[in-house]
């Protein structure tokens, strides 16, 4: 599998990128919604290879982390500091988060109460068994790729009888807000890369509109160099031939179904729901919740949450133009100087998928 | 920072602003203010000391207590001096059992005969239960100096050299703290570097530990010192099979695991086969490599850069935030 | 984080939700409950704990082939310069 990250195919798929660009209207900017094919493209030092070639890589709203209001978090550090006896389990960059509350992890929590860091949503669901005198709260960010499994111990959890478990869901899926980005006009596009596995899970239909309403090029991409160079060319070619569409260059792992299997539990147990995002407002039926069914294990019901307060971000943090793809992490007066990911501001630099924590940590060099 | 914080001792960018900015102003010193590993003192002695807190204290590969002498062992080593005495001082949790205090003894035993180091002097002290975890040491050591290393004088041309695989300690580590949920045969690469000594007098300017931080991170401090620029090739960089899965299965950066047998020399352009041929003789040297050099013509002065597997450039900064694994 | 690797099935339980996962000799814990129907020795695509699709090693196979005939095309050398 050599081909996928060596150089030899990144130079002739640059050459190749280069050529392309040539017959279509400059600049070419590809908005990438993944914030793993934000790492690749810096990890690798794509940034400036593309640049040259004539591509302009935009991040887009593509960190779960990032879009989840500061209203999440506060709940959750209020969960953790007000009441005894509660284990609130989390993705470990979650804890980083700064809100005007502080962040979970230097949060004091109530007696009897404490921050658990987990790798997978089945850990929160083991430790609810294993402490059946605690509350576990498990705080869950993601997209359609993490949504399945979060429902599916939230339905593990109702069959076993497990009472001392709850979701505080921040949930998210992807096709609405590149609608919104694409109504808003704010910014030029020439094409979107779609985020490879949320993609596997729910399949090339939900992004038809794009193509069909907005006559507007993407193509699914997968996480390797190469893969990311030929979801570009392939945008590229979408451009040239004038034939919008929905294209799927990770043909080895996307199915043009999905995941039929993850598609039917998410139905079965979440509901869409209007969900305010981040940089991005409110957009209709963008986020998913807990079905009625299931309130006892959703915390906001359990424990009477309010996410409609406190949703500020701290003064001068520009995560959300960061987020529309507005600005660049370095236009931000704060980046890097009062902002670092050892002492963040906002969210985008304290997620590893965050465009500023990215920027911060691959930044790139001028070729010499 | 109103407190401390985990990530003062995490190695990285916070522990090197806590040194210059609170440390170095009341403590300073012309000898300290160098931040060497370990001091050179008159009469050709070289000095240093380092405290052991890991957790667990018993992994694969090892021991507190080989860390113990290992660690302050190759200070010495690196820093041009031929270990000679430790001193051995023990912080112990009341409650800890007799078996695992005898057992890292024999371990201490063994590894300062292997790095041929006298334990010279001694302190013992027990804190209430809660107070510690389970046990604590530090260990000082002085050596007699051979060398002086000179980063310095480094100019265009000067290879890197590492001298095996990189960040196998960490990965054991956290292995042993079940972390992850991973299963892998990895053993902390923990070992005494005296091989390394012979190779001051076959064209070593600079060697440094690869430890807390990682590769990046000390390479970074190499780039800050020196008046070029340094470019590392990633596909040169030797990587265990344990540690790429764990890069690939969690998104780890190898390049800043810590390793405690590992490290780093710089060696003028014409020398770097030689000592090449003389490390890969060396069991602990087998895997080492050629992996980067100092350049005169990519990126900017004090710049430490990666050119990836992919062709790539992009700037290695030192560690910044404690290394969670990514999740999304 | 999307990790983009390729892992083979090397355990799996009686029910075929729960096993385990191999990449270069290491081994993961791993829930299939979204992919019901897969067999051991299947490449899987894994997401925090969960395998979310299965590769198909056709298509994989065709990707491969696509890049070699770009490189052949662009005139690149062969081996481009690594170290000295």
């Amino acid at each position: 599998m050599d081909l996928l990250t060596d150089k030899k195919s990144t130079f002739a798929l640059l050459r190749k990128i280069e050529a392309l660009a040539r017959g279509v209207p400059s600049p070419v900017r590809v908005m990438e919604v993944c914030g793993t094919h934000t790492m690749t493209v810096h990890r690798h030092g794509l940034k400036s290879l593309l640049r040259e070639a004539g591509i302009e890589m935009i991040s887009g709203p593509g960190c779960p982390v990032c879009i989840t209001p500061n209203a999440f978090h506060e709940a959750a550090i209020e969960l953790v500091t007000g009441r005894e006896g509660l284990i609130l389990a989390t993705f470990g960059d979650m804890t980083r988060v700064p809100t005007r509350r502080g962040a979970l992890r230097t949060a004091i929590p109530a007696p009897g109460s404490s921050v658990r860091i987990v790798y997978s949503p089945e850990e929160p669901l083991a430790l609810a068994a294993r402490e059946s005198g605690r509350e576990v709260v498990f705080f869950g960010a993601g997209f359609e790729t993490t949504i399945p499994s979060i429902a599916l111990m939230a339905r593990k959890a109702r069959r076993t009888g497990l009472r001392n478990f709850a979701v505080l869901s921040a949930l998210w899926t992807i096709p609405p807000p590149l609608r919104a980005i694409l109504e808003s006009g704010e910014i030029r596009l020439s094409g979107f890369l779609y985020p490879g596995h949320v993609t596997a899970v729910i399949g090339l239909a939900p992004y038809a509109f794009i193509a069909r309403e907005f006559g507007f090029p993407g193509a699914v991409a997968g996480f390797e160099p190469a893969d990311v160079l030929l979801g570009i060319i392939s945008v590229l070619e979408q451009i040239r031939s004038g034939r919008p569409a929905v294209a799927n260059t990770y043909g080895r792992v996307v199915r043009p179904e999905g995941n039929p299997a993850a598609r039917a539990v998410m139905d079965e147990i979440l509901d869409p729901d209007d969900s305010r995002w981040r940089g991005l407002g409110l957009i209709p039926r963008s986020g998913l919740r807990l079905k009625r069914d299931y309130a006892d294990y959703d915390a906001v019901r359990k424990y009477g949450l309010d996410l409609a307060v406190g949703a500020e971000d701290l003064p001068g943090c520009r995560c959300g133009e960061v987020l529309r793809g507005m600005s660049e992490p370095t236009n931000c007066r704060l980046f890097g100087r009062a902002c670092t990911p050892d002492s963040p501001r906002g969210p985008c630099m304290v997620s590893f998928e965050g465009a500023c924590f990215v920027l911060f940590k691959y930044r790139d060099v001028a070729h010499g | 920072m109103d407190r401390v914080s985990l990530e003062l001792g995490s190695g990285g960018r916070t522990m090197r602003d806590f040194i210059a900015r609170t440390v170095l102003p009341v403590l300073g010193n012309p000898r300290l203010r160098k931040l060497l590993d370990a001091s050179h003192l008159p009469g050709g002695m070289a000095f240093t000391t380092d405290s052991y807190v890991v957790d667990p204290i018993f992994f694969p590969g090892g021991d507190i207590g080989t860390l113990a002498v290992n660690g302050t062992v190759n200070d010495l080593i690196v820093s041009g001096a031929v270990p000679r005495f430790l001193s051995l001082a023990f912080i112990l949790e009341e409650g800890l059992g007799w078996a695992s205090l005898e057992r890292v003894l024999r371990s201490i035993r063994r590894a300062s005969r292997q790095a041929g180091v006298e334990i010279a002097t001694g302190d013992t002290k027990v804190v209430r239960r809660g107070q510690g975890d389970k046990i604590y040491i530090n260990t000082s050591g002085i050596g007699r100096v051979v060398a002086r290393p000179k980063a310095s004088s480094a100019r265009p041309g000067d290879k890197l050299i590492a001298t095996g695989t990189l960040g196998e300690h960490s990965l054991a580590i956290l292995l042993a703290r079940g972390e992850f949920g991973l299963e892998a045969k990895v053993r902390s690469d923990c070992a005494p570097l005296n091989f390394l000594l012979p190779l001051w007098k076959t064209g070593a300017i600079w060697m440094r530990d690869v430890t807390r931080g990682g590769l990046a991170t000390i390479l970074s401090e190499l780039a800050a010192e020196i008046p070029d620029s340094i470019v590392l090739e990633e596909e040169a960089i030797p990587l265990s099979r344990p540690v790429r899965a764990a890069a690939g299965l969690l998104g780890i950066d190898p390049l800043y695991l810590a390793c405690e047998g590992r490290a780093v020399l710089l060696v003028r352009q014409g020398r770097a086969g030689q000592v090449l041929s003389v490390l890969r003789k060396h069991p602990l040297g087998r895997r080492a490599a050629v992996i980067g050099a100092v350049d005169g013509r990519v990126g900017r002065p004090g710049e430490l850069i990666l050119r990836t597997t992919a062709g790539g450039l992009r700037l290695l900064e030192p560690l910044t935030s404690e290394l969670l694994p990514r999740i999304c | 984080m999307c990790l983009g690797i390729p892992v083979k099935i090397v355990e799996l339980d009686a029910s075929g939700e729960l096993g385990k996962v191999d990449y270069l000799g290491t081994k993961v814990q791993t829930s299939f409950a979204l992919l019901p129907g897969v067999g051991l020795g299947d490449w899987v695509i894994v997401h925090a704990g969960f395998a979310i699709s299965r590769l198909d090693e056709e298509e994989a196979r065709e990707t491969l082939a696509l890049l070699r005939e770009i490189v052949e095309n662009s005139g690149e050398p062969e081996e481009t310069a690594g170290l000295p």
